[in-house]
């Protein structure tokens, strides 16, 4: 059967469509800036309607999409590297969810968060690709464009690092909510 | 049973993400009994682990706004492969002034091809803009020779076409004729209402997309719709916004479908 410009445009509502929130949720975890986050989403999905034809039947349209929007939000990062662009705290946490179940969750998530934002960029992609949007070890590989070993070693440094700075003390200045107890509460 | 295989930080990563084969698994799982300090750790990770998506649901959940609604984002880019000035067209117009010479490695630049309801939309509005203008002889057969036109077209279709009619909407059939497409000949029916508002309907068969939800279509100054329906395509186009010859085009296609 010949493929159609219909069958594709449904083809494209059914495994592109289904992507959209968790693509948000990757690009806004990554970048902290929701309008800058939900661009990057527009960016990517312009690009994958434009190249639906080119991309490997055989492959997955989740692993497919992913890599599109991490390649997009790397070079977003690398240019906001270069030109000494920095988010404010606040700018950053005005993109976090606003809507805890509780106030401990709310200070709770704001400690992790922070904690996440801190870690290396190449650790934090692991870490949100793997826990969050729970791709498997070879669809991370396969979206970060490296072997499995170095997702590996980055999630298990990732999370490590992550563990050490929820239970350090916060920084001056930050009202201080982590520590020990809070560890604690975390089990 | 039992592997032997010593545990390594992968196996206690994968245990976190449920990663591992139901045998390493219970593995893990006696190795963490015995070493409650590194248990500890892994619980440690487990947990972070559903913090993080708690933390991050709240994203996943909030209502997809309209710039990322991907049925917007499609028609957006149908429009702008349509409109003068974009690719496609810079493209063919290169095809053109290559002509013969190099007309094979031309035509790769207008990739994707141009198929189905899209190249039909296309044909509509050419054939509109050469025949829709013309005072004169807009139409080779005129109304009076409908019985006429229908066989001729019909026949050159080799399907049965039938003329809809959209008086009732208050454009009269001023006829028709045959026009040639780069998909064969296909079927030009004009009408005019009373402010001299002419329409043209195209009809032939699918070759790919024999059945197609109607799309819009933006030229410019001709807009219109275009959709197929067992293995016929039709395209409803005028020098009128989209919006207002909606109503035109789902009559088309309700006459059709009821009739075929």
């Amino acid at each position: 059967m010949v493929k159609t410009e219909s069958i594709a445009m449904n083809d494209m509502m059914l495994l592109i469509e289904p992507q959209i929130p968790a693509l948000r949720r990757y690009a806004r975890a990554l970048l902290r800036d929701t309008a800058a986050a939900d661009d990057l989403v527009q960016d990517c999905l312009e690009r994958a309607i434009g190249r639906w034809h080119q991309r490997r039947s055989d492959g997955d349209a989740r692993t497919w999409l992913f890599t599109i929007l991490h390649n997009l939000a790397a070079s977003r990062l690398r240019q906001r590297t270069r030109r000494g662009l920095h988010m404010s705290l606040e700018d950053a946490e005005s993109a976090l969810p606003a809507r805890p179940a509780s106030q401990e969750d709310a200070l709770r998530h704001r400690d992790l968060l922070r904690g996440l934002a801190a870690l290396p960029e190449d650790q934090r992609s692991v870490l949100l690709l793997v826990a969050v949007e729970e791709l498997s070890y070879a669809e991370t590989a396969a979206v970060l464009d490296v072997p499995i070993g170095t997702v590996m070693s980055r999630l298990s440094r990732g999370r490590h690092k992550l563990m050490q700075l929820m239970d350090s003390p916060a920084p001056a200045g930050a009202e201080s909510t982590s520590g020990q107890t809070h560890l604690r509460r975390i089990k | 049973m039992i592997t032997g295989r010593p545990i390594g930080e992968d196996d206690l990563q994968a245990y976190v993400d449920q990663a591992l084969e139901p045998a390493r698994r219970d593995e893990v799982k006696a190795y963490l009994d015995r070493h409650p300090d590194i248990a500890a750790r892994v619980a440690g990770y487990a947990a972070q682990r559903d913090a993080l998506r708690d933390a991050l649901k709240p994203i996943a959940e909030e209502p997809v706004p309209p710039e990322l609604s991907l049925a917007r984002l499609i028609e957006a880019r149908e429009r702008r492969r349509f409109r003068p000035g974009s690719r496609a067209v810079a493209a063919a117009v290169l095809c053109l002034a290559l002509g013969g010479v190099s007309g094979w490695s031309a035509r790769s630049l207008t990739l994707p091809p141009e198929t189905g309801i899209i190249a039909l939309g296309e044909e509509a509005a050419a054939s509109y803009a050469v025949y829709a203008p013309d005072r004169k002889r807009p139409v080779e057969i005129d109304a009076g020779g409908r019985d006429e036109l229908i066989r001729w077209v019909s026949n050159r279709l080799q399907h049965p076409v039938s003329v809809p009619d959209l008086a009732t909407a208050g454009y009269r059939f001023m006829g028709g004729r045959l026009v040639a497409t780069a998909h064969g000949p296909a079927g030009l029916f004009l009408y005019d209402d009373d402010k001299g508002i002419r329409i043209a309907v195209l009809v032939r068969p699918m070759a790919v997309e024999k059945e197609a939800t109607m799309s819009e279509l933006n030229y410019g100054s001709v807009a219109g719709y275009a959709w197929a329906n067992d293995g016929i395509g039709y395209s409803l186009v005028s020098e009128a916004p989209a919006q207002m010859l909606h109503p035109l085009a789902d009559e088309v296609r309700r006459q059709i479908s009821g009739k075929i």
